[in-house]
């Protein structure tokens, strides 16, 4: 099944069988007829934009830039080769959305990059995907396959004159070649170090040439915005966030998987289509947009609605719409070594506060869970995130410093009860037991 | 160095990009290569970087900074839990400690019969579905508990 649950399900509706991703399934929901009607209507570049700007979508890859602004700073008679590219590289812990697009709607990718590329004037376009979904690699390289033979990709679309070459190229695990540029210099065959920006993408993206990057989400809902026209999408959603979106939750909820709702959603409400807190144990705190998102402890998340302004008022981020939930058997310290951890092993490592100031920020953390914390180190950790912040080429160290800078903020007292009595608030054998692991190692 | 199927692997992939930017394929090429060898020896990081015209020293470059290039033998199946946080949530971390019981070795380790390499891994995009093992950068296993690990053992033969 796709989805566990939906509230005006877009993307993800009427996904049944096991067939749900190939062509032929694809044309009998209405597929395709998108791009069709465009081509042969030989629609404007600037209405397409128009009516993606319409619907306010919001990039779904985590930043919420809208997609139809960032589309038009494409140069579209810059001469030669103009790219689209797909960021399907999903690592950012917590969100695992992209894979069920991919594993059940690929052709909405397809359809929704090929559009994005005749209103830019692209003629190229790479989906990168996450090097461990292998097999969801094969079957978009196979569902490619499908759409060339059908047409709807490579030379001289549907009879139109346009042009578009689309490929698949695979990450092999690295976190840092989620973030745009990084990316690109993937494509290139390089290290995934990110690029000092500006120049952004739009002038100098893959192989120097005009870039536009959206997530896979973002790209998938094209094909519907256009099908039910941008205002009615932005409708689905509230003002300044349009639409629906898919909503990723693990921890500790009975039923974690993919939600999608309208934006706005009240987030009691999915919590409620989770099936509620395992074990009916309490909620403690829930990091809404991925591990680089602010934490937020129970009774802020309680009082939010999903969407990118409640939950930035609230002081986290939407992100990607990876919401992890934690309960009371979580020890807050033991969690936040974990994802310093995370942040020092994937830092690539050009700039020396990202590099320094993650592995520091997880020596720190380290020892305050191991019990050899030191009086000062919660000054110290503010030191070394304060020194990563606005310092760095691209965001992973901001993306570091979050999570450290907000559990330490919200849950101050465990840190400090961790520093003074050299063990954790939570009892060891109630640690880990909302888990659900069903024998628990000695 | 790599057998005739390896090689119309490698020319498929040289096919998706500009006549001029071969070196965009490294990162397909290599992950055939280890797919062909079991791992990546230093000949075949050489031998893809000859294939494609670019430097060794580029494609070493790319093999040492993508986790999933394994740059030393590894088990007959190497198998990757996800400790992140998300899935620790959900038994990530536990079903990490019953495979390490159970092979008696510890992450970065292989087997003395040389059948299992253990790694811990990082997000692989499944969180909902923890505890998730991936084998040999290939096939990925969902709600691995203890049963679900057992059978996963008994069955790599
Ligand atoms: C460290 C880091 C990791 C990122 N990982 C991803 C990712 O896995 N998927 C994604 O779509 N965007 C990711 N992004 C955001 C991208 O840089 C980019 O903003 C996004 O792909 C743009 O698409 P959108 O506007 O459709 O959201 C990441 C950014 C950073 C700084
Ligand atoms: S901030 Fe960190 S990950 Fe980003 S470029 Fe600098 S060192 Fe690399
Ligand atoms: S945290 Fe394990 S798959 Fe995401």
């Amino acid at each position: 099944m796709a989805m566990l649950g939906s509230i005006n399900g877009v993307l993800m509706a009427g996904l049944d069988g096991d067939n749900a991703w190939r062509l032929k399934d694809y044309v009998a929901r209405g597929g395709y007829v998108q791009l069709r009607r465009i081509l042969e209507n030989k629609l404007a570049q600037e209405e397409v934009i128009g009516e993606v700007k319409k619907s306010v979508l919001r990039g779904r890859g985590g930043a919420g830039f809208p997609t139809g602004l960032k589309w038009s700073f494409m140069p579209r008679s810059f001469p030669g080769d103009k790219y689209v590219v797909c960021n399907t590289d999903e690592g950012e812990p917590g969100t695992f959305k992209d894979r069920d697009i991919m594993r059940y709607n690929p052709h909405a990718v397809i359809e929704g990059m090929a559009i994005a590329a005749y209103a830019m004037g692209a003629n190229r376009g790479y989906n990168y995907v996450h090097g461990e979904i292998w097999e969801l690699y094969q079957r978009f390289e196979e569902a490619l396959d499908e759409a060339r033979a059908a047409g709807f990709i490579g030379q001289n679309i549907l009879g139109s004159g346009f042009n578009f070459e689309l490929f698949a190229h695979h990450g092999y695990g690295a976190y840092i070649c989620g973030e745009e540029t990084a990316l690109l210099e993937s494509i290139e065959g390089k290290k995934g170090q990110p690029r000092f920006k500006p120049p952004f993408p739009a002038s100098f993206g893959l192989y120097g040439k005009p870039t536009t990057i959206n997530n896979t989400e973002t790209f998938a809902a094209i094909p519907f915005i256009l099908k039910m026209s941008g205002e009615e999408y932005l409708n689905l959603g509230k003002p300044n966030n349009g639409g629906t979106k898919l909503f990723s939750v693990s921890g500790h909820v009975n039923r974690p998987g993919n939600y999608e709702v309208p934006l706005g959603t009240p987030f009691a409400t999915l919590l409620e289509m989770c099936g509620g807190m395992r074990g009916g144990r309490k909620l403690k705190a829930v990091i809404p947009g991925g591990s680089s998102a602010p934490v937020l402890p129970a009774d802020l998340i309680m009082d939010c609605t999903l969407d990118y302004d409640s939950i930035s008022k609230a002081g986290s981020m939407l992100g990607s719409g990876a919401v992890i939930v934690m309960d009371e058997t979580v020890c807050m310290v033991k969690a936040l070594e974990r994802l310093a951890y995370f942040y020092h092993e994937e830092s690539c490592g050009q700039c020396t506060p990202c590099r320094e100031g993650t592995a520091w920020m997880y020596k720190v953390v380290r020892r305050i869970e191991n019990g050899q914390g030191k009086p000062d180190d919660l000054d110290l950790l503010n030191s070394v995130l304060g020194n990563i912040a606005g310092r760095t080429v691209c965001a992973l160290g901001d993306a570091a410093a979050f999570p450290v800078q907000s559990f330490t903020k919200h849950f101050r007292s465990e840190f400090e009860y961790h520093i003074e009595h050299k063990t954790c608030l939570v009892p060891k054998d109630v640690q880990w037991a909302g888990s659900g692991f069903h024998r628990i190692p000695a | 160095m790599f057998a005739a199927e390896t090689i119309q692997k490698f020319a498929r992939e040289v096919a998706k990009y500009p006549a001029d930017q071969k070196q965009s394929a490294v990162m397909a090429c290599l992950a055939h290569a280890q797919e062909e060898k079991g791992w990546l020896p230093a000949e075949a990081v050489e031998a893809v970087a000859a294939y494609l015209g670019m430097p060794p020293i580029a494609a070493w470059e790319v093999a040492t900074f993508y986790n999933m290039y394994d740059l030393k033998p590894v088990g007959k199946y190497k198998i990757t839990v996800c400790t992140n946080l998300p899935c620790a949530l959900s038994g990530g971390y536990h079903a990490g400690e019953y495979v390490k019981q159970k092979l008696g070795i510890g992450y970065g380790e292989t087997t003395a019969d040389g059948k299992f390499t253990l790694k811990e891994g990082e997000c692989m995009g499944a969180c909902g579905d923890a505890p998730v093992f991936i084998v040999n950068n290939r096939s990925m296993c969902s709600h691995m508990h203890p049963e679900e690990i057992d059978k996963l053992l008994e069955e790599c033969k």
